[in-house]
C-alpha cells in the first residue's frame, strides 16, 4: 500500500508571533519556520507502516513556496521515499489545499492518506476532511490509534468525552492528533541522504486546480492583552482576593 | 434574509451544551434559526431543540444510519438541506462539529470557517490564529458560510421559552463507508470542562498521576472541573481529554487555578480568555505569571492542601 503524506511548512511552534502594524498578517520574515509538528506525527505515522511491512512507498507533498522544499527534505529525512513540491507564492487555503491533494491522490493512487489534524498558524482543522469528502472516501480525524489490516482501517479518535473507534473502508484519510506517536529526530546520515531522495516540483496549474483563496482577510489584529496581575504572599491572601477582589468564590 | 441552519450535537437523548452557544452565534448573524437533529431514536433530543429559545424550527432526521452521526453519513444530509436555501450552517467547534462541517463545506465547494469567536456582519467573520496570538477578521463571499462557532465566545442561549415545531426530514441513509466501534468515555462526576465556572489545572509540576487527587479535593470544594495541561496528558496523569489548550479544549471559566503548569504559548491559547487567572508555581519566571491576575509562587504540595483547607474554614 502506498501512503500519501501532507506537510506544512509554518512559523516554528515555540516562535512568539508580531502582527504586523498594518494589521495585513503576522510577522514572518525572519522567522524561524519548520514543519508543521501535526505532520512530523503524520509522517511519523506513515514511516512506521512502512517499518511494520503494511506500506510500500511514502509520498509527501507540501503546498506553498519555494522554501517548503526543506520541509519535505525533512520528510525524506524521516524516512519517506519520495516528495513532490506543488510550488505556489498565494496563500494556501484549506479548501484548495484539499483540491490539490485531490488531483495528486488521483494520479498516485495511494491507500492511505495521512495529515496533520491542523496546522499550528491558520488552526483551521479542514484540510483532512475535505479531502476526504471531494474523494468520497471515510474519514478517520484526531487519529491517536491506526490499525490498516484487510482492506480496512480501524481508527481510534480523540473526542470530547474520551476515545471513539470508528472502521473505514480503504482507501481512507486519517489525521494525526497529538498522541498518535512521538517522531523521531532525522540523524545526520538520513538528512545526507533525504538530498538524494527525488524531489518533483510542480504547480497548481498543471494539476488543473485554481488555488485562489475564497476567504478574504480584511484585516488581523493582536488580541486584547490581560492586564498585569499581583504576586500574593500566602494561600490566605490568596483567598482573601479572590472572595473580595475579584468575588469568584 | 436566508434562514441559519444548526447542528445539534446531542446524544440522541439530550442536547449538548455547544448547540447553545451556536444558536446564539446565530442569532448575530440575523435570519431564522433551524436546528437539525440527526440522530436514531432522537425525539427526545428534537424535543430539547424546540424548547430553545430564538429557534423557528426543528428538523429531525430519524435514521439508523445516523445513530453515530458519522460524518460520512450525516453530511450529505446537511448538504441536500444547506442547498434547499439556507445562508449559514454553523455548529459548535467541538469534536463533532470540526470532523463533520468541513466535509459539508467541501461537498458544497465552499470554504470553511473555523472556530469563530465575533461576528461582524452576516459574512464577515472574527477567528483566532497562531494559536489566539493574533485575531483574524474574515469576509466570505460564498453562498453558503460553513461556519463552527467556539463556545467560550458565546453565551449558551436558553434551553427553556422556545415553541417550535418539529418537522420530520428524511436522510439519505448509510453512505457504508465507515462503522461506528466503540467509544471509551472518561466518566466524571465533576462538571464538563468546557462549561464549567471553575477550572482547577493540574502541568509537569504534579510530578504523578497520584499526585492529582490533590487537584480533584480542591475541584470538589469549587465545583469546579479538573483540567491538564498537555505535559501531564502526554506523561500519563490524566486522560487526554482533560487537556486545555491551542490542541484541546478551550475554556473560558470564571476562574481558572494553573497548579504547576509553566504556561505555554499552546496551553495559554487554551485557557487565557478565562475572566481570574491564578497561578501557582515555585517558579517565579513561569510564564504563566505573566496573564495570571493572581500569582503565588509555592510549592504546590504546600499550597494546594492549604487552598483546600482555607476554602473549608470560610
Amino acid at each position: 500500500m502506498k501512503i500519501l503524506c501532507a506537510v506544512k511548512r509554518v512559523v516554528d511552534y515555540n516562535v512568539k508571533i508580531r502582527v504586523k502594524t498594518d494589521q495585513s498578517g503576522v510577522e514572518t520574515s525572519n522567522v524561524k519556520f519548520s514543519m508543521n509538528p501535526f505532520d512530523e506525527i503524520a509522517v511519523e505515522e506513515a514511516v512506521r507502516l512502512k517499518e511494520a511491512g503494511t506500506a510500500t512507498e511514502i509520498v509527501v507533498v507540501s503546498i506553498g513556496p519555494a522554501q517548503a522544499q526543506e520541509t519535505l527534505r525533512t520528510a525524506l529525512a524521516m524516512g519517506a521515499d519520495r516528495a513532490i513540491l506543488v510550488q505556489t507564492d498565494v496563500e494556501t487555503q484549506p479548501l484548495a489545499v484539499a483540491k490539490v491533494l485531490k488531483a495528486l491522490v488521483e494520479k498516485e493512487a495511494p491507500g492511505l492518506v495521512i495529515l496533520g489534524k491542523q496546522a499550528i498558524d491558520d488552526d483551521c482543522n479542514q484540510t483532512g476532511q475535505m479531502l476526504a469528502a471531494l474523494l468520497g472516501w471515510g474519514q478517520g480525524t484526531f487519529a491517536s490509534k491506526v490499525v490498516p489490516a484487510d482492506g480496512k482501517v480501524t481508527v481510534t479518535r480523540e473526542i470530547d468525552g474520551g476515545l471513539e473507534t470508528v472502521e473505514l473502508a480503504l482507501p481512507a484519510v486519517v489525521t494525526a492528533d497529538l498522541r498518535l506517536n512521538e517522531p523521531r529526530y532525522a540523524s545526520l546520515p538520513n538528512i545526507m541522504k533525504a538530498k538524494k531522495k527525488p524531489l518533483e516540483t510542480v504547480t497548481p496549474d498543471s494539476l488543473g486546480v485554481d488555488v485562489t483563496p475564497r476567504l478574504t482577510t480584511l484585516k488581523v489584529t493582536e488580541p486584547a492583552k490581560r492586564k498585569a496581575g499581583v504576586k500574593v504572599a500566602d494561600v490566605a491572601a490568596l483567598v482573601d482576593k479572590l472572595k473580595n477582589e475579584a468575588r469568584v468564590i | 434574509m436566508a434562514n441559519i441552519l444548526v447542528i445539534a450535537e446531542h446524544d440522541n437523548a439530550a442536547l449538548k451544551p455547544a448547540t447553545l452557544n451556536a444558536v446564539t452565534a446565530a442569532g448575530k448573524i440575523g435570519g431564522d434559526i433551524h436546528i437539525l437533529v440527526a440522530g436514531k431514536g432522537a425525539q427526545a433530543a428534537a424535543d430539547a431543540a424546540a424548547k430553545v429559545a430564538g429557534v423557528a424550527k426543528v428538523l429531525l432526521a430519524d435514521d439508523a444510519a445516523y445513530e453515530h452521526q458519522l460524518p460520512e453519513d450525516v453530511a450529505p444530509l446537511v448538504v441536500s438541506l444547506a442547498k434547499s436555501g439556507y445562508g449559514h450552517v454553523l455548529a459548535g467547534a467541538t469534536s463533532m462539529g470540526k470532523n463533520l462541517l468541513p466535509r459539508v463545506a467541501a461537498l458544497l465547494d465552499v470554504a470553511a470557517i473555523s472556530d469563530i469567536t465575533g461576528v461582524a456582519s452576516a459574512d464577515t467573520f472574527e477567528r483566532p490564529i497562531y494559536a489566539g496570538n493574533a485575531i483574524a477578521t474574515v469576509q466570505s463571499s460564498d453562498a453558503v458560510k460553513i461556519i463552527t462557532v467556539r463556545t467560550t465566545a458565546f453565551e449558551t442561549a436558553a434551553a427553556e421559552g422556545g415553541s417550535a415545531a418539529v418537522e420530520t426530514v428524511a436522510g439519505a441513509g448509510a453512505a457504508s463507508l465507515s462503522r461506528f466501534v466503540s467509544a471509551e468515555l472518561t466518566k466524571s462526576e465533576r462538571p464538563e470542562l468546557t462549561a464549567a465556572r471553575v477550572v482547577v489545572s493540574g502541568g509537569r509540576g504534579m510530578q504523578s498521576g497520584e499526585n492529582f487527587p490533590l487537584l480533584e479535593a480542591l475541584a470538589d470544594k469549587l465545583g469546579a472541573a479538573v483540567g491538564a495541561s498537555r505535559a501531564a496528558v502526554d506523561a500519563g496523569f490524566v486522560p487526554n481529554d482533560y487537556q486545555v489548550g491551542q490542541t484541546g479544549k478551550i475554556v473560558a471559566p470564571e476562574l481558572y487555578i494553573a497548579v504547576g503548569i509553566s504556561g505555554a504559548i499552546q496551553h495559554l491559547a487554551g485557557m487565557k480568555d478565562s475572566k481570574v487567572i491564578v497561578a501557582i508555581n515555585k517558579d517565579e519566571e513561569a510564564p504563566i505569571f505573566q496573564v495570571a491576575d493572581y500569582g503565588l509562587v509555592a510549592d504546590l504540595f504546600k499550597a494546594v492542601p492549604e487552598l483546600t483547607a482555607e476554602l473549608d474554614k470560610r
